[in-house]
C-alpha cells in the first residue's frame, strides 16, 4: 500500500472512530482513495463529502457567484470605447492585424465596424461604459474591471467549456466541481454548487459545463429548474404528505440501521446522510425560490417580478443562496451571440439582453454589500470570449466570435474596487496590457478562495489534474 | 542550477539499522522517482534539468564531470543521495520550488540499501513479459494467489456467504437482472454438488449476459446516442451496441473481438457485421455547430481515438504525450503520432463520413429470449397459392411440381427475377410465407442455384392489383450471419436473405422458410396478387425451388419488435480508409494548426516500450496491423488489463488498483502471480471471456461473505487482501433493471431501437436545442435502461444521478458517489413509484386472501422479490408497523390511497388503503441501501 492510500485510510478511520456507530472497522468508500499526494488535496469526509473544508491558504472569498454571460457580449458596444473603430468604420482592417488568425464565422472581406452606442466614463475609476449599461455606472467603484481578457478558443461550446473547466473539450471537472472539492459547502440543506438558467434557451454543451468530470459525483452542479420542481424529484409523489414522508424516511431509516448492524458496512451511513439531507431539502429549496417574503425595494433593485423566471430572479436567488451557505453559484442567460442574424442582431436584440442583464447584475454587487455578503463573496462576469472588431454581415450588420480581446469584471472578496486592469489597442484587437488569460483568471479565482491553482489537483489515470492544467498566472494586481 | 557535486556525508543516515532487506527496484524505488523526480530528470528532453536523467540506469550513472548521480554499491559517492538528504536548501531534491514534497527519511535510507545493493534497475513490471505461475493442481488457482497472501499476514478467508447472498450476487453481477423467488429456491433446494456451478453456467449462457457484459464495454467505448458538443443531435449507433450484445454472447474471443472493432473493415472479404463492428471509433464527437473548422473536430476525434485505443487495451494514459514526450512513461511524442498515423487516415471528417444500412436485428444473430407470447394469440393459418403464372425476367422456366412448389432450371439467366401471379381463397391477407425446398436436380440438392446450393433473395416483393405493398416485418427460420431475412425486405439490392451457415449446427441444404408480415391485413378478394424475387446481390445466387403461401393472420413477432412500425434498417458509421493517405506530423503542443514539418513525416507505428513492434513498419501499416499488434500474445498490456477491469467488476477494485493507469505512476498489483496466471490463461483459453469469468466466480473467494469483519480493521482496513467480498452500490442502469425484475414488468426483449421512457418536463430548460422524446408506448418503456435514448448534453436523470458516465470519453471505471440527489430519485421519480406499485400489486396478486391475514406474507414476498430474501424479524416487524400505520391513515384519507395507486385495482378483494399501504411498503423497500447495493 503507498502511503497515501494509506493515509486515506487513516483519515477515514479516524472519522468512523469519531462518527460513534460503534463500527471499529472500516470499508471505504471507493471514491476517495485515489486522492493525489500534492498538499492541498482536501481531506474528504467520505460520509459528509459536502462538509465544509478550510482552504489550505489564507482565503478571502468564501463563496463564488459567477455570471455567465452566454453567447458573448460585445465588449465594443458595453465597455470598450474606441473611437478609432468609429472613424475607420467600413474600411478593412490592417492586415497585420489578422495575420494567421482564425474566425468562425468571417470570410475575411469583413470591414471595421464601429460602435454606435454613446459611451460616458463613470466611477473615480472613469470606466468606460455604455448608454446600454446605465446601471453598471451604479457599481463603475465597486469592481474590477478585466479589458484584457483572453482565451483559446472560438466556438461556443468548446469556449464555454474552456472558461468553466480550462479544458476545450468536455469531461474534465468544472470550476464549481473543483470548488466545492476544495471547501465543501457552507449549507448542509441545500447543495453546494446550483447552476441556474435564463434566457430563450440553454447554454451550449449543456450539462458538461457543471459536470464534475473525473471528481467524484458530490461535486457536480444541480441545476435548479425556474419553473415545476426547482430540484428534479423534489417533490414527493402524490399522496405523500410531509407528515407520511417523515414516517417514510424514519421507516428506511430504521432498516438501513438493521442493515449496517448486519453487514457492518459505514457506506450505510453516508446512505442514511443523504437521505436526511433530501429530506431536509424539500424544504429548504421551495423556502429558497420563494422570494415572497423579501421586499418590494429588494425586487425593485433587481428589476424581478415576484414568480416570474428571469435573470433578475434568478440574481436574488444567487444572494439567497450565498446567503444560506451555498458554495459556488452558476447563473447562465442567454442570447449574446449578436452576429446580426435573426433573434441576434446588435441593436434590437442586444438592447434587449443587456437590458435584461444590466440592473439585475449591479443590483446583485449592490445588495451583496448591503447585507455585508460582498466581502465574502467572489462575483464573476463575462462571456466565453469577446466579438470583432469587423462587422460580420447576415441579415444586419453584427460581429463574429473574438477570442483576443474582450472584457469581464470581478467584485468583491479581495478584489480591488474601482480597479481597471487591461487595455488594448486602437481598435479593440488585441490586449496591449494587462493581458489575462481564462487559465489566470482561474488560478485567480482559486487563489481567492485559499488555493494554490498548482495544488489543487485530483489525480487521474496517472495524472495529477488541475483546473489551470500546466497553465495559469495569479493576476495579483486586481488583489486587495 | 548545475548539477554540482555537494560536499556533505551521509552521516545524516548513520544510526540507521543495518540489516538490510533487499530492495526492489519497481516496488520501492521506481515510485518515488516517478513521483518526485522524473518530472525533471525523466523521458521529456524539453524538459529535462541539468542534463540528467534517472529514469534510466545509464542516465543515473553517466558521468557528469567527475562524479555522478549513482554510483552502484557506494551510496557515499552517490551525488542523489546527498541531494536529497541535504539540509541546504539551495542543494536539496526535489528543489523547493517544485512544490514536490521532500524524501522522508525512510524513503531515503531505501535508497542508501538500493545503492550499495547495486543499483540495480528492473523494467517497469507492466510492460515486462507475463510471468509462469503453476499453482497447485489441487487447488482453485485463485484462491491459491490469494490465500498465499493471507497466509503470510495470519489471516483467513471469510465463510462462504449464503445461498440467497449468493444467487443475488451472481445474478447482479452477470446478468444484471434479481433472481425471482422460484430461482432462488430452486437454488436453494439443489443438493447436487455443482449446484453453484450449473447457476454460473446457466447465467453465462443467458442473453442476458451480453446486455450487462456489454454495458460495461459500451462505457470504454464511449458510446452515446447523440453527437455532443452544442447541437448535440441524436445518431443512430444502436446496431454497435447490438454487435457487442451479440458478440459476447456468442463468446467471441477478446483478440478477434478486438480486431473487428479496430480494423473489422480491412479484413479480407469483411462481412457486413465485421464492417459495423468498427462503429467502436465512430462514437467519437460531432461537433455541428456553426462556424466550426471540420478539420480541427477531425483531429480532435483521431486524437480521441488513439487516447481510447491507449486506454480500453494499454492501460495507459498515451494521450500526456500528444503535446511532449511522455513524463513518466517511456512513450515518445513521435510514438504517439505513430499511433495517431494508424487514425490519421480514417475518411470521417467531423460530420461526414462512410456508413452501413443495418436493419433492426441484423447483428443479433441468436434471436432474443422470445418475449412472452400470450396463447390468446391465433397463429398463421397457411395456405397455399394458387399461380395462375410463373416466369422469370429473362423468359426462363419456372415448373409446378405436385407439391404446389415452382422449380427453376439452367436456362434462368443472371440476376434473374421470378414474377409469379397467384390468386388466393382468402378475403384478406396478413403475410406471406416463402418456402425454399431442396430439389435433386439442383447443385448439391438446392435449394438454391448457386454451386454451393445457396442462393442470396435480394428483394422480396408482393404487388396487389399493381401496387406495392409494404411489407414491415420479415422472420425466417434460419438466416446465415450478415444475410438477414430482413435484408429482403430492405429495398437494398446488394444486400439479401441466405441460408447456408458456417456453424457446425447449421443443416447445409436444407428446406427453410421466411415470412413476411403486411403493415396491416390488406383485402384480396378478386384482386391480382403478384410476387417478385429478385436476385441482384450476386450473379448467379438464384433461388432453385420454392413455393408461396399465404395467412390471413401474421405470424406473431418473435425477432421483430412489438409494435413500433415498420423497421427501416439505419445508416451506421463506421471506419474506412481513404484512398490517398494523409500525411502525418508532430503537432506542437498538439495544436493542429502547427504540423512539425521539420521533424519530418510520421508513418504507423507502435510503442516500443511495450511490446515486440509491428510485423509490418512504414508507410504500409494500417489499422489492422495495430489491432493484431494489440493482441499479440507477446504484447503483455492487453490480456493484463483486461482480465484485471474483469477482475474490478467483481470485487470492486482491480488486482491493479488504478485500472486506467498501468504505467509508472500506477500502483502495483496486489498479487501479481495471479494477474499473471488470469492473463495466461485468458490467452490459452482463446481469449474466451466466459471462462474467464467462469474461472472467477468459481473461486471461494469470489464467493465469501461481505460482511465488514473487525479482524481486519488493522490488519487489511481496505480489503486489498480479499479476506472478504465487496458489498458495492449497483450502476444506474442496474437500479433500474432491479427495480423492473422485483415488479415482474420487465419487458425483456435484447437489442433494437432505444427506448423512452417518460421523464420530467424542463429537462432541456439546460441546453441549446431541445431533443426528441416522445415517450415509448406500450411494453417498450419497461425495457432494460441500456436501451433508453442516451442524449450526451442531457441524459436521461437517472444517469447523471447515479454516476454514469456522459460519454464524451472513454470510461474505464465509474465512479460510486452517494448523494442527496439519489434519495430524492428514487423516492419521489414517477417511474421508480410506477415499479413500487407494481411490485404491490404483484404481491397481491400472488398471496391471495384477507388483506390483513395476509399483510405479513405479502410484504415478506415483496423482500423477498427485491432483496432476494426472507426479512429478518426486525426488518418484519419494522414493515409492518409501517404498513399498519399507513393502512390507518388512508383509511381515513381514501384520496390518498387512489393517489398512490394511480387508477390500477388490486386483485383479491383487496381494499384500497390495504393496497396503498403495500404500495408504500414497496416504495421502502426500494429506497433502503439494500435494494440498490450488491452484497
Amino acid at each position: 500500500m503507498s502511503s497515501l492510500l494509506h493515509l486515506n485510510d487513516q483519515t477515514r478511520r479516524h472519522f468512523f472512530g469519531q462518527c460513534g456507530v460503534g463500527i471499529g472497522v472500516i470499508a471505504l468508500n471507493e471514491l476517495f482513495t485515489r486522492d493525489s499526494i500534492a498538499k492541498h488535496t482536501p481531506a474528504i469526509n467520505p460520509a459528509q463529502p459536502m462538509a465544509a473544508r478550510t482552504p489550505p491558504l489564507p482565503g478571502k472569498a468564501k463563496n463564488v457567484i459567477f455570471l455567465s454571460m452566454a453567447g458573448a457580449p460585445s465588449q465594443l458596444e458595453l465597455f470598450e470605447y474606441k473611437p478609432k473603430l468609429n472613424e475607420l468604420s467600413g474600411k478593412a482592417p490592417p492586415k497585420s492585424l489578422l495575420e494567421g488568425k482564425r474566425f468562425a464565422f468571417l470570410k475575411g472581406n469583413e470591414t471595421l465596424l464601429g460602435s454606435t452606442r454613446k459611451f460616458g466614463r463613470y466611477g473615480k475609476c472613469g470606466m468606460h461604459l455604455s448608454e446600454m449599461f446605465p446601471h453598471h455606472r451604479k457599481i463603475a467603484d465597486e469592481v474590477t474591471w478585466l479589458r484584457g481578457m483572453t482565451t483559446d478558443v472560438f466556438n461556443h461550446g468548446p469556449a464555454k467549456l474552456f472558461m468553466n473547466t480550462g479544458f476545450q473539450a468536455p469531461g474534465r471537472p468544472s470550476m464549481g466541481s473543483w470548488v466545492t472539492y476544495g471547501l465543501g459547502s457552507e449549507s448542509q440543506d441545500l447543495p453546494g454548487f446550483v447552476v441556474l438558467q435564463s434566457g430563450p434557451r440553454g447554454p451550449r454543451a449543456g450539462n458538461s459545463l457543471w459536470a464534475s468530470g473525473f471528481l467524484p459525483t458530490s461535486f457536480q452542479g444541480v441545476p435548479f429548474r425556474s419553473s415545476g420542481d426547482p430540484i428534479l424529484y423534489l417533490k414527493s409523489p402524490d399522496g405523500f404528505t410531509r407528515e407520511r414522508e417523515r414516517t417514510f424516511y424514519d421507516t428506511v431509516s430504521k432498516l438501513n440501521h438493521i442493515r449496517m448492524r448486519k453487514t457492518g458496512d459505514p457506506e450505510i451511513l453516508t446512505r442514511l446522510n443523504a437521505y436526511e439531507m433530501a429530506y431536509r431539502m424539500q424544504s429548504s429549496a421551495p423556502e429558497l425560490m420563494d422570494t415572497s417574503k423579501e421586499s418590494d425595494k429588494t425586487l425593485d433593485l433587481y428589476g424581478a417580478k415576484r414568480g416570474e423566471p428571469s435573470f433578475a430572479n434568478n440574481c436574488l436567488l444567487a444572494r439567497r443562496l450565498v446567503e444560506r451557505g451555498t458554495r459556488f453559484v452558476q447563473l447562465y442567460h442567454t442570447n449574446w451571440d449578436s452576429h446580426g442574424g435573426p433573434g441576434e442582431t446588435l441593436n434590437k436584440d442586444f438592447e434587449k439582453v443587456c437590458k435584461d442583464a444590466d440592473q439585475a447584475s449591479a443590483a446583485l454587487i449592490l445588495d451583496l454589500k448591503e447585507r455585508g455578503l460582498l466581502d465574502e463573496t467572489l462575483v464573476v462576469w463575462g462571456g466565453e470570449f469577446g466579438r470583432t472588431p469587423m462587422g460580420e454581415i447576415r441579415k444586419t450588420i453584427g460581429r463574429d466570435h473574438h477570442i483576443d480581446a474582450f472584457t469581464m469584471w470581478m467584485a468583491g472578496a479581495g478584489v480591488k474596487k474601482g480597479y481597471i486592469h487591461g487595455e488594448t489597442d486602437e481598435l479593440g484587437f488585441g490586449v496591449i496590457d494587462g493581458k489575462v488569460h481564462v487559465h489566470d483568471l482561474h488560478a485567480t479565482i482559486l487563489h481567492l478562495l485559499g488555493f494554490d491553482h498548482e495544488q489543487l489537483t485530483y489525480r487521474f489515470q496517472g495524472r495529477d489534474f488541475r483546473l489551470t492544467d500546466v497553465h495559469g498566472k495569479i493576476v495579483r494586481e486586481i488583489l486587495t | 542550477m548545475m548539477f554540482r557535486p555537494l560536499l556533505i556525508t551521509l552521516a545524516l543516515l548513520a544510526g540507521l539499522p543495518a540489516a538490510e532487506p533487499l530492495v526492489s527496484f519497481n516496488r520501492d524505488i521506481r515510485p518515488i522517482l516517478a513521483n518526485r523526480c522524473l518530472q525533471c530528470h525523466g523521458p521529456d528532453e524539453k524538459k529535462r534539468k541539468s542534463d540528467l536523467r534517472l529514469d534510466t540506469r545509464e542516465g543515473a550513472l553517466a558521468d557528469l564531470g567527475g562524479y555522478a548521480a549513482i554510483v552502484p554499491g557506494n551510496p557515499d559517492a552517490s551525488e542523489l543521495l546527498k541531494r536529497i538528504i541535504t539540509r541546504d536548501p539551495e542543494e536539496l531534491m526535489p528543489p523547493g520550488k517544485s512544490k514536490k514534497p521532500r524524501l522522508t527519511k525512510s524513503e531515503a535510507l531505501l535508497f542508501k540499501q538500493w545503492i550499495s545493493q547495486g543499483a540495480e534497475y528492473q523494467g517497469h513490471w507492466a510492460f515486462e513479459p507475463l510471468s509462469n505461475q503453476q499453482p497447485p493442481k489441487d487447488e482453485h488457482p485463485v484462491d491459491h494467489f490469494i490465500r498465499k497472501k493471507l497466509t503470510e499476514k495470519s489471516l483467513s478467508p471469510a465463510p462462504q456467504a449464503d445461498r440467497y447472498t449468493l444467487i443475488r450476487r451472481l445474478y447482479l453481477d452477470l446478468i444484471g437482472l434479481l433472481p425471482s423467488p422460484e430461482q432462488i429456491s430452486a437454488f436453494l433446494n439443489d443438493q447436487s454438488l455443482q449446484a453453484y456451478e450449473n447457476l454460473v453456467d446457466s447465467l453465462l449462457d443467458n442473453p442476458h449476459y451480453g446486455e450487462r457484459w456489454g454495458r460495461h464495454w459500451l462505457d470504454q467505448a464511449r458510446y452515446a446516442d447523440s453527437n455532443g458538443y452544442s447541437i448535440d443531435s441524436e445518431r443512430q449507433m444502436w446496431p454497435y451496441r447490438d454487435w457487442v450484445i451479440n458478440a459476447l454472447n456468442q463468446d467471441m474471443p477478446f483478440d478477434r473481438f478486438t480486431i473487428e472493432q479496430i480494423a473489422g473493415d480491412l479484413l479480407p472479404d469483411a462481412t457486413r457485421s465485421q464492417i459495423a463492428a468498427t462503429a467502436f471509433h465512430r462514437n467519437t464527437l460531432i461537433n455541428q455547430e456553426g462556424g466550426s473548422d471540420p478539420e480541427q473536430f477531425r483531429v480532435e476525434a483521431t486524437m480521441d481515438r488513439v487516447n481510447t485505443t491507449g486506454a480500453v487495451w494499454l492501460g495507459l494514459t498515451i494521450g500526456c504525450a500528444q503535446c511532449h514526450t511522455h513524463k513518466f512513461d517511456p512513450i515518445t511524442q513521435r510514438e504517439y503520432y505513430q499511433m495517431f498515423a494508424f487514425f490519421n487516415n480514417a475518411e470521417d471528417r467531423n460530420n461526414t463520413g462512410p456508413t452501413i444500412s443495418i436493419g433492426e436485428n441484423e447483428l443479433i444473430h441468436k434471436p432474443a429470449e422470445r418475449a412472452k407470447t400470450s396463447p390468446s394469440i391465433a397463429k398463421p393459418d397457411w395456405i397455399p397459392a394458387d399461380y395462375t403464372s410463373h416466369r422469370t425476367a429473362s423468359g426462363a422456366t419456372l415448373t409446378r411440381l405436385d407439391d404446389n412448389s415452382l422449380l427453376s432450371d439452367n436456362t434462368v439467366g443472371p440476376n434473374d427475377s421470378y414474377h409469379v401471379t397467384t390468386t388466393t381463397p382468402l378475403s384478406v391477407v396478413s403475410a406471406l410465407r416463402l418456402r425454399v425446398i431442396p430439389h435433386e436436380s439442383l447443385p448439391r440438392g438446392g435449394p438454391g442455384r448457386a454451386k454451393n446450393g445457396n442462393f442470396v433473395l435480394s428483394d422480396i416483393k408482393l404487388l396487389i392489383d399493381g401496387k406495392e405493398q409494404d411489407l414491415a416485418h420479415a422472420a425466417a427460420d434460419h438466416s446465415q450471419p450478415d444475410y438477414s431475412v430482413e435484408h429482403a425486405i430492405d429495398n437494398n439490392p446488394q444486400s439479401g436473405w441466405a441460408i447456408n451457415g458456417a456453424g457446425p449446427d447449421t443443416k447445409m441444404n436444407a428446406p427453410h422458410e421466411a415470412t413476411f408480415s403486411l403493415e396491416r391485413p390488406v383485402k384480396v378478394k378478386g384482386k391480382k396478387i403478384e410476387v417478385r424475387l429478385s436476385h441482384e446481390r450476386n450473379l448467379n445466387y438464384q433461388i432453385g425451388r420454392f413455393a408461396l403461401d399465404f395467412s390471413a393472420i401474421a405470424p406473431a413477432a418473435n425477432s421483430s419488435p412489438p409494435a413500433t412500425g415498420k423497421t427501416k434498417p439505419v445508416n451506421l458509421m463506421v471506419m474506412r480508409e481513404r484512398k490517398s493517405p494523409r500525411e502525418t506530423f508532430l503537432l506542437t503542443r498538439g495544436d493542429f494548426t502547427r504540423p512539425d514539418r521539420e521533424k519530418g513525416k510520421v508513418f504507423p507505428g507502435s510503442i516500443a516500450a511495450i511490446a515486440p513492434p509491428l510485423e509490418k513498419v512504414g508507410e504500409t501499416g494500417n489499422r489492422l496491423d495495430l489491432a493484431r499488434w494489440l493482441v499479440n500474445p507477446a504484447n503483455p498490456l492487453t490480456p493484463r488489463v483486461t482480465v484485471n477491469r474483469v477482475w474490478m467488476r467483481y470485487f470492486g477494485r482491480g488486482l491493479v488498483e488504478t485500472e486506467e493507469d498501468f504505467g509508472t505512476r500506477g500502483s502495483l498489483p496486489s498479487h501479481p502471480g495471479l494477474l499473471d496466471y488470469l492473463a495466461k490463461r485468458f490467452i490459452r483459453d482463446g481469449w474466451s471471456m466466459k471462462n474467464l469469468h467462469r474461472l472467477i466466480v468459481t473461486s471461494a473467494t469470489y464467493r465469501q461473505s461481505s460482511t465488514i469483519r473487525k479482524d481486519l480493521a488493522d490488519k487489511d482496513p481496505r480489503n486489498l487482501l480479499l479476506a472478504r467480498q465487496s458489498r458495492f452500490r449497483l450502476d444506474a442502469e442496474i437500479i433500474r433493471d432491479a427495480a423492473l425484475s422485483a415488479s415482474g414488468m420487465l419487458e425483456p426483449r435484447i437489442g433494437g431501437r432505444g427506448i423512452r421512457p417518460p421523464q420530467p418536463a424542463g429537462i432541456y430548460a439546460f441546453t441549446q436545442s431541445r431533443k426528441g422524446w416522445s415517450t415509448s408506448k406500450g411494453s417498450e418503456r419497461y425495457r432494460r435502461a441500456m436501451y433508453i435514448v442516451f442524449f450526451r448534453s442531457s441524459p436521461y436523470p437517472l444517469f447523471g444521478t447515479f454516476d454514469a458516465p456522459d460519454f464524451q470519453t472513454t470510461c474505464t471505471s465509474r465512479a460510486r458517489s452517494n448523494t442527496p440527489l439519489q434519495a430524492l430519485a428514487i423516492a419521489n421519480d414517477v417511474a421508480f413509484m410506477e415499479l413500487a406499485r407494481g411490485l404491490a400489486l404483484r404481491v397481491i396478486n400472488e398471496v391471495p386472501g384477507d388483506a390483513a391475514a395476509q399483510r405479513e406474507a405479502r410484504i415478506s414476498r415483496a423482500v423477498m422479490l427485491a432483496l432476494g430474501r426472507p426479512p429478518g424479524m426486525d426488518e418484519l416487524e419494522t414493515l409492518l408497523n409501517y404498513a399498519q400505520s399507513m393502512v390507518k391513515d388512508f383509511n381515513k384519507d381514501g384520496a390518498a390511497a387512489k393517489s398512490l395507486l394511480q387508477g390500477s385495482l388490486p386483485t383479491n378483494g383487496t381494499s384500497l388503503p390495504e393496497a396503498a399501504s403495500l404500495v408504500a411498503v414497496a416504495r421502502t423497500i426500494f429506497n433502503t441501501d439494500n435494494f440498490i447495493t450488491r452484497e
